[in-house]
């Protein structure tokens, strides 16, 4: 009994020790990776649509609303509270009071409301408008025809109402990195785009173009206790072999990884345990065309499922770096149907579809594909072979990413291989699907279903979130019975971290981006960092 | 001389025109719009009215011929134009990476010369010895070697197995980070200069004047000085020049890899993504540094054999 005790205490006493050797520790300089290019378009980062930006913005920026990456939904920001009205379309807002830009200037409602109107300013062609355009009277202003928007009212320096177009959520538009606030009191526009100044925790040091951005602790930020390091350096690294060598060289600290490094790094007993895996908010998928004549009839669309294997593809050529898809939501949305099975890989059934719909001697059609090895052309000579069984011939037809969006948002393909935005937002992830959305706009497939359509029109009216989801649910399972597109898979996002480096969050909107004020780095961190 | 000097500046004049209106036609016709790649990655849904708002914010909805006119009139007053992207004036993008760009070429320039020539001149002076056998095994597999592939060997050898040198990266422009990328991008043109150099030299010492010099008493220090170096000169000053002025088109893999912040990866990026002012600055830039490089290598030509002036 004396023997159980004591290796109770002495095991409790180990757990207490860890405990205090795991506290966060203060100082340090954290070295981050933006992979997706070798270069940052600008530092205004209201003007910029591209993820590659968004790393400076979490460290600089704030926007009224941020993503909770553990609880996966948005979360006030800048407002301590908000109250809602009756009908769901008109917040109250009350604004921290300790929230302090980098230029010394309190925050206020005045910074908001500026910061709204110049995302929409009919002068700047800015990405955020759409997101903005939820609030109303912002159609007017985005189009040159009020002086303000008329949704935006200041009630006192830290009180603010703002009126929506209807019942949404606002968290999802207005976290956006896009809509990010600025201080209102700053005279040359043109100076953001070099000398950014925000609200975030990291108040801007240097740019060397091509090179890095180094940002630097925020004495005044607003969260108690926050940031833990001195210092991040967000270096560009859009070479995925580079970044390995980098990476195993301990230069460093975090590296988003391909299937092949991923399978790579499982592999090493060093590497394999410091891996942060999340399934992300995007569906691959090869989007049908209803003009092209085949694709008219579901059969044929549903055939085409059936006749590829997709775990086959996802283990040999994705390297399990994703998870099979069994609707367009993906499993990191709330609406994701977990009982709902993929189509399964049936050669015969394909060929029995295809036979109904009058296609038993198949037929060829193209499809537009960029380079891109997880969704571009290498997938679709994989399925090359697969539909050969069914006399179906695919023909992949190469063209760049920028002219894969051309092609898709023109209507002019047979057939695209995408990955697409799906979540974290369910309704406007399934708008995609909605008749009334524009074909240019995201119902690339021109789908049009009256039965979807009244689902999804019953959940935009609905305030609860759980009847909401359950409303998309359905939706999202008429979508899969349609089969506008062959549902491929969802992303696995990887990132490897380096062991000294603690506080990175599973961020399933985009793994790579990550909260810098949550991260410290403990003393195993070389002195480089410390 | 002089006549001669202002002949070939003024040559490059029309060459430069050429290039700008191909540069503007091939970019007209080829598929893919800028505001179709800023959702390409697919990480957003398409705004068909935040396309429409860029395309007349930037001007691409006016007609072809409006277009090129604006374009060809903003060039003649040297005005590059702005940036779709980063909405600010491509000669402040390119002025930012030029000196970076500049640094490595000269680097790797230095690096080809100091190694490549010695190498090249005595491997011609001892052929068939072990030193001509393993110089010339040296250059073959130096010009036949991938460069992005020597660059991750260098890397992985340099950085991450002897950890001498960080492996990527501009860090605050010191020497460190200069010479992985630097030796990289030197070791083809390395390779070539040994190639000529010994060829050139091995020519030059079978000729009649070399035999004259000789059979005159000179010593063999003061022949290969005074008549074999100066005549292969001229060899070793071209392979220089067209390499030296390559070299910026080249360094693009280089840049990549080795997060190297130089114009021919703002080339690269630009290109992925339709930002045709840069793409059309930078190819000027680059165009025009060849172009410059070149005449410098003929003036300097005609300063060590004057009989190419007189043609």
């Amino acid at each position: 009994m004396l023997k159980r005790l004591s290796l109770a205490a002495m095991l409790s006493l180990g757990v207490a020790s860890a405990a205090l050797a795991e506290g966060e520790r203060y100082g340090g300089t954290l070295v981050f990776t933006a992979p997706y290019g070798s270069s940052f378009a600008t530092l205004d980062i209201q003007a910029s649509p591209n993820t590659q930006e968004e790393f400076i913005t979490q460290a600089i920026h704030r926007a009224l609303y941020s993503w909770d990456s553990i609880d996966n939904k948005p979360v006030l920001e800048l407002a301590t509270s908000a109250d809602v009205s009756d009908d769901g379309t008109t917040y109250t807002y009350h604004l921290r009071q300790n929230a302090v830009f980098h230029n010394g200037k309190p925050l206020t409602a005045d910074d908001i409301i500026y910061s709204y109107k110049r995302i929409a300013s009919p002068k700047n062609a800015f990405p955020g408008a759409s997101f903005v355009a939820n609030i109303k009277g912002a159609e007017d202003f985005i189009a040159g025809k009020a002086e303000d928007i008329s949704g935006l009212k200041k009630i006192d320096d830290h009180t603010l109402e703002i009126t929506f177009t209807g019942p949404i959520n606002p968290g999802f538009p207005l976290m956006q990195n896009t809509t990010a606030i600025y201080p209102s009191n700053i005279e040359d526009e043109s100076t953001f785009a070099k000398n950014p100044v925000g609200l975030g925790p990291f108040v801007f040091r240097e740019h060397v173009p091509g090179s890095q951005v180094v940002v630097e602790k925020f004495d005044k930020y607003y969260e108690e206790g926050k940031p833990y390091l001195d210092r991040v350096n967000i270096v560009l690294m859009a070479e995925d072999a580079a970044r390995d060598v980098a990476f195993r060289n301990k230069e460093i600290d975090v590296s988003v990884l391909g299937p092949t490094q991923y399978q790579a790094y499982q592999g090493e007993d060093a590497l394999k345990d410091h891996l942060l895996e999340v399934a992300e908010v995007y569906t691959r998928n090869i989007g049908f065309n209803p003009a092209f004549e085949p694709f008219k009839d579901k059969r044929v669309r549903q055939a085409i499922n059936h006749a590829i294997n997709a775990p086959l593809i996802i283990e040999r050529l994705v390297k399990n770096k994703a998870y099979p898809a069994s609707g367009w939501l993906p499993i990191s949305s709330p609406a994701f149907d977990k009982d709902k099975a993929p189509y399964d890989y049936n050669p015969e059934k394909a060929k029995a579809l295809l036979a109904e719909a009058g296609y038993a001697d198949g037929f060829e059609f193209e499809v537009t594909a960029s380079p891109n090895e997880s969704w571009g052309v290498p997938i679709v000579e994989a399925i090359l072979p697969m539909l050969k069984k069914v006399n179906i011939t695919v023909k992949p037809k190469p063209v760049e990413s920028s002219a894969l969006g051309d092609a898709v948002t023109s209507n002019n393909f047979q057939a695209f291989i995408w990955s697409n935005l799906s979540g974290p937002d369910p309704l406007n992830a399934m708008r995609c699907y909605y008749s009334k959305t524009q074909q240019s706009a995201c119902n690339y497939t021109s789908y049009s279903n009256p039965e979807f359509d009244k689902l999804y029109e019953a959940a935009q009216q609905e305030r609860d979130p759980a009847k909401q989801n359950d409303l998309l649910r359905q939706a999202n399972n008429i979508v899969q019975d349609d089969a506008p597109v062959w549902f491929f898979n969802y992303n696995k996002a990887v990132m490897a971290y380096q062991p000294w480096v603690h506080g990175l969050v599973p961020n399933a909107n985009e793994l790579a981006v990550q909260p810098y004020e949550e991260i410290w780095i403990d003393d195993t961190a070389p002195a480089s960092r410390k | 001389m002089l006549r001669f000097a202002l002949r070939r500046n003024l040559q490059i004049v029309p060459t430069v025109i050429v290039v700008a209106l191909l540069i503007f036609v091939i970019f007209s016709v080829v598929p893919g719009s800028f505001a179709a790649s800023l959702f390409a990655d697919g990480k957003r849904a398409a705004d068909p009215q935040m396309m429409a708002r860029l395309t007349q914010e930037l001007g691409l909805d006016k007609p072809l011929m409006e277009r090129f006119v604006t374009y060809v009139t903003d060039l003649a007053r040297f005005d590059l134009g702005t940036s779709f992207r980063t909405r600010q004036p491509v000669i402040d993008l390119i002025n930012d990476r030029m000196w970076a760009s500049l640094q490595l070429a000269i680097a790797a320039m230095v690096f080809a010369v100091l190694v490549g020539v010695p190498l090249g001149f005595l491997a011609a002076l001892r052929p068939g010895s072990v030193l001509d056998t393993v110089t010339m095994i040296g250059a073959v597999s130096g010009l036949s070697m991938p460069q992005f592939w020597l660059g991750l060997l260098m890397m992985y050898v340099f950085a991450l197995q002897l950890n001498w040198l960080p492996s990527f990266g501009y860090g605050d422009g010191s020497l460190q980070n200069l010479i992985l990328p630097a030796v990289t991008l030197g070791v083809t043109p390395l390779a070539l200069l040994a190639r000529t150099t010994r060829a050139g030299v091995l020519d030059v010492l079978n000729a009649d004047f070399i035999r004259t010099a000789h059979s005159k008493g000179m010593s063999e220090a003061k022949v290969v000085r005074w008549h074999v170096a100066r005549n292969a000169l001229v060899l070793i000053v071209t392979t220089v020049g067209l390499q030296f002025g390559s070299l910026i088109g080249q360094a693009v893999v280089i840049e990549k890899l080795f997060a190297w912040p130089g114009i021919g990866s703002l080339l690269v990026d630009s290109v992925a993504i339709r930002d045709i002012p840069v793409v059309q600055g930078t190819i000027l830039v680059i165009v025009l540094w060849f172009l410059i490089i070149n005449t410098a290598v003929d003036l300097i030509y005609a300063a060590i054999d004057p009989r190419i002036k007189q043609e």
